[in-house]
């Protein structure tokens, strides 16, 4: 399933990334080669096999619901692009 | 005074001890080596020099009373995609430029702890993502080393390209690095240094910038096996602010070396030949083979069937973690912010285009394409399944052998900007390494010899999990019977 331009816009905006118009195609060209090379794993046969998701065998631990942490604005905010009073600054985001 | 950068880590550990020079001497001569190597070699992005300084008359403070812990007094170099309490940390990418963590990595946490000395911040692919270094949003590292044959300048290898090539040159005694799909054990091959992935979980993950979760792993670079035990030993520890932590002992893996492999049981994975492998790579893999056979291993010719899908699988579950991972970086709350953008869902585009360099984006491309509706399964779980298949090859054999060895990249280092252009070309660099961490197992790269253009090369040892006792007992018998000793000319 080769990927057009049209579809990269699409991913492109999926993953958040500002893509030029000039660069779909290119993009394109980029991924079907990428993809294309990956198709090789069509030819394993994994029936009946789980999915692995995780190297750790182990189950989740649980801990204490308690508080461990906080009281740290200013080490909060201390890279925020904007803040003020303790708050993010954000661009407006409601009409 | 004999020249301190060159020495070992064990032997500056052993040298601080007794006292035979300071912990501030030798810092100040690896301060200097670094002042005169970072224009042309470009391994450090940030120096510490004060806080150096600082952390080295405190262990001299300690030393002069007999104290300290096991790495009292050591410089070394971060990777700097471990967060640093105070320090920048941008894993070499411009979205994090200025990023200043207010909190520590556990496993730089671990390594203050013990005493040593941080010299600053090396150079990296950008979040970790290439082979040479050359994503990086601060330029490319350059290896010490050159081939005979041309003066162009060499990639280290990547992601931990900076590391590598601050341990080969002399500019720490060792350092820090991290490998999601062999960014410890090909830069370490291709500077001549030493460099081990220990099995998934027993380095905490904790302020290390994430790039694709289930596989990163943190590891160090050294010039021997040695001080890779050394190390290692103090970045590991169990972590409850890592769910992926495993609740195990940190042994003594210097107790591992000087043991020979008599009895030993050793696989030769067949489908590790690869087409178009250079003929010095099988030859140094045989070489490999022959001088652990002289010391008494049992060579196994073992298969691992699925090892050609392990690189078409690493690249969709890496890139599928990458983009949930590298969601957070949306300009709000750290990081960079584009200014003039004309709605929320611009500045995250805008920010995010402005922030992330070419690769990255490529890959976070890729990773939302097999996420997205109507591929997860056909891509994404079926990557998950061949992940799987490729575990259990390993789980086969490991009652017919107790480690793998293999070469541990298919070429020795190549020139700056010569595979740039094509991405498959790039990630064939990781064929030999990326099924370690497909599996979790822990795998090492020992300089083994040097190619006809004077270059080094790498074998690798992959062993069980949790076993890195016996891959460093193996590493260690290589690292014997190949008396490796070349060091880069110096140029810089």
């Amino acid at each position: 399933m080769a990927i057009d331009a049209a579809t990269v816009r699409r991913v492109a905006h999926l993953a958040r990334i500002k893509t030029p118009e000039d660069r779909l195609e290119p993009l394109a060209d980029e991924l079907n080669g990428i993809l294309a090379w990956i198709e090789q794993l069509n030819e394993v046969d994994v029936d009946g096999v789980e999915p692995m998701t995780s190297n750790v065998a182990q189950p989740l631990r649980l801990r204490d619901d308690v508080v461990t942490d906080g009281s740290k604005v200013a080490d909060v905010l201390g890279n925020a692009p904007r803040s003020a009073d303790g708050f993010f600054v954000v661009p407006k985001v409601v009409e | 005074m004999s020249d301190l950068t060159k020495l070992t880590l064990k032997a500056a550990l052993e040298g601080l001890k007794a006292r035979d020079f300071s912990s501030e001497e030798i810092t100040r001569a690896f301060v200097a080596n670094i002042e005169a190597a970072n224009p042309r070699l470009n391994t450090f992005i940030v120096q510490t020099t004060d806080k150096a300084l600082a952390m080295a008359r405190t262990s001299d403070a300690r030393l002069a009373k007999g104290e300290g812990g096991a790495l009292e007094g050591a410089p070394l170099g971060i990777k700097d995609l471990f967060c640093t309490d105070g320090v920048q940390t941008t894993a070499g990418s411009n979205m994090l430029r200025g990023f200043v963590p207010p909190y520590e990595s556990t496993v730089t946490a671990n390594l203050w702890r013990d005493g040593a000395v941080m010299l600053g911040k090396l150079n990296m692919d950008e979040f970790a993502m290439g082979s040479s270094n050359e994503t990086s949003a601060f330029g490319p590292v350059v290896n010490p080393w050159k081939s005979n044959a041309s003066n162009a300048d060499l990639t280290p290898g990547g992601s931990s390209g900076g590391s590598a090539s601050a341990v080969a040159g002399d500019l720490c005694l060792a350092a820090t690095a991290s490998d999601t799909g062999g960014s410890i054990r090909q830069p370490a091959a291709f500077t001549g240094t030493v460099g081990i992935k220990p099995t998934y979980g027993r380095a905490s993950r904790f302020g290390m910038v994430a790039f694709a979760s289930s596989l990163d792993q943190a590891g160090p670079i050294t010039k021997t096996v040695e001080d890779a035990a050394i190390l290692l030993r103090s970045m590991c520890s169990f972590d409850v602010k890592d769910s992926t932590s495993l609740d195990v002992e940190t042994p003594d893996w210097t107790q591992s070396l000087n043991k020979g492999v008599k009895g030993l049981r050793i696989g030769v994975p067949r489908e590790y030949v690869v087409d178009g492998m250079p003929a010095e790579i099988q030859a140094l893999w045989d070489q490999g083979v022959e001088w652990l056979k002289a010391g008494g291993a049992e060579i196994v010719e073992i298969s691992l069937p699925h090892t050609k899908y392990a690189l078409p699988a690493y690249y969709i579950i890496a890139p599928a973690e990458a983009s949930s991972n590298l969601a957070r970086y949306d300009g709000m709350r750290f990081g960079h912010r584009a200014e003039g953008t004309t709605s929320l869902t611009d500045l995250y585009e805008t920010s995010r285009a402005e922030g992330f360099g070419k690769e990255v984006q490529r890959r976070l491309t890729i990773g939302a394409y097999v996420l997205s509706a109507g591929f997860y399964d056909a891509y994404y779980v079926r990557a998950l399944k061949v992940r799987r298949r490729i575990a259990m090859d390993f789980d086969a054999v490991w009652d017919r052998v107790d480690a793998i060895l293999t070469p541990s990249t298919p070429s020795a280092a190549f020139a700056l900007g010569n595979r740039q252009i094509d991405p498959l070309q790039m990630y064939l660099n990781d064929i030999f390494t990326v099924t370690a961490n497909l599996a979790g197992l822990p795998g090492i790269s020992v300089p083994a010899g040097l190619d006809k253009g004077g270059l080094p090369l790498g074998l690798q040892v992959i062993g069980k999990a949790l076993d890195e006792a016996t891959v460093f007992q193996v590493a260690s018998a290589l690292e014997d019977a190949a008396g490796f000793v070349a060091k880069p000319e110096k140029w810089w």
